[in-house]
């Protein structure tokens, strides 16, 4: 809500700065968004009349002018606008003038004729845009009166961001009574008078749906003279409201919705076909909007219709059929009520957001209709002319909404707030907030007035109490509770360490969107359909991740893009994997991922520059598994995953559940996901990887332990994962450590086989092992081996 | 021979020794079998019996004194062996060393771990939920009833009517009033998405809610932990306000705003008493007890405790951003 606050001050005027007043409504929790002058700077504008105004003799566009300013001398000023002619009263640029922009005004010849001054259009001193000729005023404007005194430019536009509770102060009236009560200041209402009917003109008026319109107040209006115009101090209020002018009968129902916050709106009385009926829709009714558009109506949808047809949507747009139009003699002007709960959501549900909309779906004074209506009969008359009928009225009392009793209790207002507010305080802060407020055995009982129909129960008096009070007067107090400890399952790893155990092994934490590119994530995962957003940012964002990766492998493509070859990133969150088995239809499930691509090591005088391959970004999964210390359960796999290279991909099982995936980014991929080069990634849910096992001490062995190494050669395509596995589980129980230090291929070694160097290290708890015992133990290996996968002892 | 001219041969000859088998070959020499010394006890024999006893003692002493000559010599030696080797050895230490560098946490995380704990401390647990949420929990506990007009305010994402990406944490807080009874004490931090995109806006943006019922929180109370925990966020006297405000979920309602470095308030934080409809709505009894409930953004606290300008900046993860930030 927009407000000028020269208006404001015509109904409360207390003594504080403009600063003031912004801090006291912001703190009041009419949170002041802005502040901007109406008008730019400048000085030295005056009101003239063209007095001469002759043709310029080497220019078809200009005119040679006399402009009395009221001074001794008539000004020579050469003017440009088509519409400067003799007679107007017009806004004088006089020499000395200092417009906006510091732009000066000096004596000056124009194509040989003097001019000595300008005259001024609105935009020329920042009043609006419109630069469409030279300012018309109206011809009883003073000569010589200081333009920014004519108009009363001292003044500010304030912008307030109302919540939407605080419906009632969508008008300068509400606005004022707030002032009111913060300053406790006298709020002058100005007087609405009746406007007698000089016709009998009526209409009928017909509630079909009273618990959507319980109150609706029609008035015919004859013999309007359209081609009038609303007063300069109308348009200019208008105008500092953020409201432009655009007829008298549109300004006048405007400036009440300012002034008042009643939407109020005016039909053209010929178009009418009988009496009004409120009622809902037609299904499908079909109605032409005042902006040309054809909606088709819902049931839900409230109507202000006539015998035969709808007019308009009751609360939220005119009809463009019975809309008034220059042509229009005669008007039917409504003021109505609709309760909010049949409003809610109806502008919406077409896509349409008005003045009229905000406030009827907020809420406003069931009380109000006939001052609005008053007030704008009487505004409508003194410019346009015409006769008015009598007020018609159609109510529904009973469906009217009351001003509840509320009760306020004194506990409880202690209990919430915290401390004590004495009951004079108390009492006067809601009185002068305009209940009525009555003492009862534990507090309050308090009826609100009817524009407050916010207040409907007992904290809605709490929180009136402290904001009037002051938010910043009430104490700040540390709380109390009761000791009690937190649960900490030990069993479990927290997400933490492994963010830390990532962080120092030099990766980065990434943050990426949760709906990504759905190209990359279809190139990556051509079975899986993520969730699509029906109204997304853009394309590159309309579709939830399926896994972490299409984020990390773009965060990788924007890097590489910035000369940032060695990348290495990992994120943690939700990936959305559909499935109408799950609540919401989508499995919401918790990972961890990485990508590491470009070299190995930073660039260092040690190290030779190596590229990253499969067991650098695997060894860094497998710190991520220790942590479980469950070790002997985790299981890789070779697989084939779509969005990876099919001879580095590897599957990663905790028993028989999967883990996730750790691999090569498939070279394919690379164009489409625009990165340079080899990249790895895995991924972990979360939710598998994070049980841990207590490490159960077992005690140590007082008996040197002897290492014996052995190389055995294998074929080629025999896993050394399964050789170990297998040593692990056959290898006796004196093997308490196995190493595998050397994989060999090449001289010395048969073609399609490979030597693998181990180390065995065996020990006994209970004796010294001698070397026979060693031996049989080496021995029963070698053979368990050659038998299971024909191994040889490398000569 | 004059046995103080041996000890004085041997005495120029150690010192003159420059490596251990110099030094060897004069122990040899002088007390090694065939030594002079040596020798000399060989001929005690031809001297008479009176005469042998001190003429022993005599060479025994110049035994030893050469002995102990030829030791300390030793370890002279010994050591500049050592200290030569050490200088052999010595290294630029200036060159930088091998180890990986270290990677760092998300800004956004960083922060989020910082309020984790100081609320930690005061017995807050941490709770997560999901992030596509049903219209219940999004909206309706939080007494924002269908068409409500803060429903529009959230420029939400839909993928139903019905089904949403949270535009809060707030659906984490009504689901833990589901399971837990009261007293209740948690913050909630994660994902929020809300449909808008520009300089000061982005789709998804992270929050960490609180939550805190018991029989007799008040408001004073949680103006109280919220300026305490700025304080202790910015490590300084923060200058804050509480501005009254409107949230369908609490009231009274506050926006909470602090003193920027540039004299203009700023606004970090929403808060309230939670509404009793909300408490009904997951059965606690709003007679018995009370609760407030707060909400901050992330990236603004972030913003402002590491100064980072362009909110847009968390989620382009360049690594040159992000490496600042260790």
């Amino acid at each position: 809500m927009k407000f000028s606050e020269k208006w404001l001050r015509e109904w409360v005027n207390p003594s504080i700065t403009t600063e003031q007043l912004s801090e006291q409504l912001s703190m009041a929790g009419l949170e002041v968004d802005g502040i901007e002058p109406v008008a730019g700077e400048f000085s030295g504008v005056v009101v003239g009349e063209v007095v001469e105004c002759g043709q310029h003799p080497d220019a078809d566009k200009l005119r040679v002018t006399k402009v009395n300013v009221g001074d001794d001398e008539l000004l020579d000023i050469v003017c440009g606008a088509p519409n400067c002619r003799l007679g107007l009263k017009v806004a004088v640029a006089k020499v000395g003038a200092v417009l906006p922009g510091n732009f000066k005004i000096k004596k000056a010849k124009l194509r040989g004729q003097p001019s000595h001054g300008m005259l001024c259009s609105y935009s020329e001193l920042g009043i609006s845009d419109d630069h469409d000729g030279i300012i018309e005023l109206p011809a009883d404007a003073p000569i010589g009166q200081d333009i920014r005194e004519y108009f009363g430019l001292d003044d500010v536009t304030i912008e307030v961001d109302l919540t939407p509770n605080r419906a009632d102060c969508l008008g300068i009236r509400g606005i004022a009574r707030e002032v009111g009560v913060l300053n406790q200041a006298d709020v002058c209402v100005p007087e609405i008078a009746e406007v007698p009917a000089s016709i009998d003109d009526s209409r009928e008026i017909t509630l079909q749906a009273p618990e959507a319109c319980p109150r609706y107040l029609g008035r015919v209006i004859r013999n309007i003279n359209l081609d009038a115009q609303a007063p300069l101090w109308m348009q200019e209020k208008l105008r500092r409201c953020g409201v432009r002018s655009i007829d008298p009968v549109v300004d006048v129902t405007n400036y009440v919705l300012l002034e008042l916050g009643h939407p109020m709106h005016a039909f053209d009385l010929d178009k009418l076909d009988g009496g009004i009926v409120v009622r809902f829709a037609e299904q499908d009714e079909t109605l032409t909007l005042l902006d040309g558009n054809d909606v088709k109506l819902n049931s839900n949808t409230l109507v202000i219709a006539d015998s035969t047809k709808a007019l308009a949507m009751a609360g939220i747009f005119g009809g463009w059929d019975s809309g008034v139009t220059e042509q229009s003699q005669h008007i039917f002007l409504e003021s109505a009520f609709f309760a909010p709960d049949m409003i809610l959501g109806k502008a919406r549900q077409y896509g349409l957001h008005t003045d009229a909309s905000h406030r009827y779906e907020r809420g406003v004074d069931p009380t109000l209709q006939r001052k609005a209506m008053e007030r704008a009969t009487a505004l409508l008359l003194d410019i346009v002319g015409g006769e008015a009928g009598p007020v018609i009225e159609g109510v529904s009392e009973a469906h009217l909404p009351g001003s509840p009793m509320v009760s306020l209790r004194r506990d409880r207002l202690h209990k919430v707030i915290g401390i004590s507010i004495s009951d004079k305080q108390v009492e006067d802060i809601l009185t002068r907030l305009g209940m009525d407020v009555e003492k009862t055995a534990q507090g309050w009982q308090a009826s609100a007035p009817a524009y407050r129909f916010d207040i409907a129960i007992e904290e809605d008096l709490i929180e009136e109490i402290a904001r009037v009070y002051g938010y910043n007067n009430i104490p700040d107090v540390a709380p109390t509770a009761k000791l009690t400890m937190s649960e900490s399952v030990e069993g479990n790893t927290a997400l933490n360490r492994y963010k830390a155990l990532l962080v120092d092994s030099d990766y980065q934490e990434a943050i990426t969107y949760s709906f990504v590119d759905p190209k990359a994530q279809q190139a990556m995962f051509p079975d899986m359909e993520g969730m699509v957003l029906p109204h997304p940012i853009s394309s590159d964002m309309s579709v939830m991740r399926v896994s972490l990766w299409p984020g990390l492998l773009q965060a990788v493509s924007y890097n590489q893009k910035r000369q940032q070859s060695r990348v290495r990133l990992f994120e943690s969150g939700l990936r959305f994997i559909p499935d109408q088995g799950a609540p919401q239809g989508v499995r919401q499930e918790a990972m961890i991922a990485g990508v590491i691509s470009g070299t190995r090591y930073n660039e260092h005088w040690t190290l030779e520059e190596q590229a990253v391959d499969f067991y650098d970004i695997k060894g860094d999964v497998e710190k991520l598994l220790a942590l479980s210390v469950d070790d002997t359960s985790w299981r890789f796999e070779a697989c084939q995953h779509p969005a990876l290279h099919p001879g580095q991909a590897a599957a990663i099982y905790r028993g028989e559940q999967l883990a996730g995936y750790v691999g090569a980014v498939h070279p394919k991929l690379e164009k489409t996901l625009g990165i340079n080069g080899k990249a790895f990634v895995f991924e972990l849910s979360l939710e598998v990887i994070t049980a841990r096992q207590l490490p159960q001490a077992k005690s140590l062995s007082k008996f040197p332990a002897n290492r014996r190494d052995i190389a055995i050669v294998v074929k080629d395509d025999i896993l050394v994962g399964e050789v170990l596995t297998f040593i692990e589980k056959f290898g006796a129980n004196q093997l308490v450590g196995l190493n595998l230090f050397d994989v060999y291929k090449g001289k010395g070694i048969e073609p399609g086989y490979k030597s693998l160097a181990l180390s065995l290290t065996l020990q006994d708890t209970d004796r010294t092992l001698e070397e026979s015992d060693i031996q049989a133990v080496v021995d029963d290996i070698l053979a368990k081996l050659a038998n299971e996968f024909g191994a040889t002892l490398r000569d | 021979m004059d046995l103080e001219a041996i000890i004085s041969e041997a005495e120029s000859l150690i010192n003159d020794a420059t490596d251990a088998k110099v030094l060897d070959q004069v122990r040899v020499d002088f007390m090694g079998k065939k030594g002079k010394l040596t020798e000399l006890l060989k001929g005690l024999g031809k001297l008479s019996a009176e005469e042998r006893p001190a003429a022993g003692q005599r060479i025994n002493q110049a035994k030893q004194q050469i002995q102990k000559l030829l030791s300390a010599k030793g370890d002279l030696l010994r050591d500049q062996e050592l200290n030569a080797k050490l200088q052999a050895e010595k290294v630029d230490v200036t060159l930088p060393g091998r180890a990986d560098k270290v990677g760092g946490l998300h800004p956004v995380s960083r922060t989020i771990s910082r309020i984790e704990s100081f609320f930690g401390e005061l017995g807050f647990s941490v709770k997560s939920g999901p992030e596509v949420e049903d219209g219940f929990h999004n909206f309706d506990a939080l007494n924002i009833p269908a068409n409500h007009p803060a429903r529009a305010d959230h420029d939400t994402f839909y993928f139903n009517p019905d089904v949403m990406l949270r535009t809060q944490t707030s659906g984490v807080q009504i689901r833990t009033m589901e399971a837990e009874k009261p007293p209740l004490r948690i913050i909630s931090p994660g994902r929020v998405y809300r449909n808008d995109y520009d300089q000061t806006h982005t789709p998804m943006f992270h929050q960490v809610e609180g939550l805190m019922v018991d029989t007799d929180v008040s408001f004073t109370e949680l103006k109280g932990i919220l300026h305490d925990f700025l304080n202790h966020f910015f490590e300084a006297e923060m200058t804050v306000r509480f501005r009254p405000s409107y949230f369908p979920f609490t009231e009274p309602s506050a926006e909470v705003d602090v003193m920027g470095q540039n004299g203009k308030w700023l606004e970090v934080l929403g808060c309230g008493m939670v509404h009793p409809n909300v408490l009904r709505a997951v059965g606690i009894d709003p007679e018995h007890y009370t609760g407030f409930a707060f909400g901050m953004g992330v990236e603004r606290l972030t913003m402002l405790r590491y100064g980072v300008s362009d909110l847009r900046s968390f989620f382009e993860n360049d690594l040159r951003f992000l490496k600042q930030f260790r």
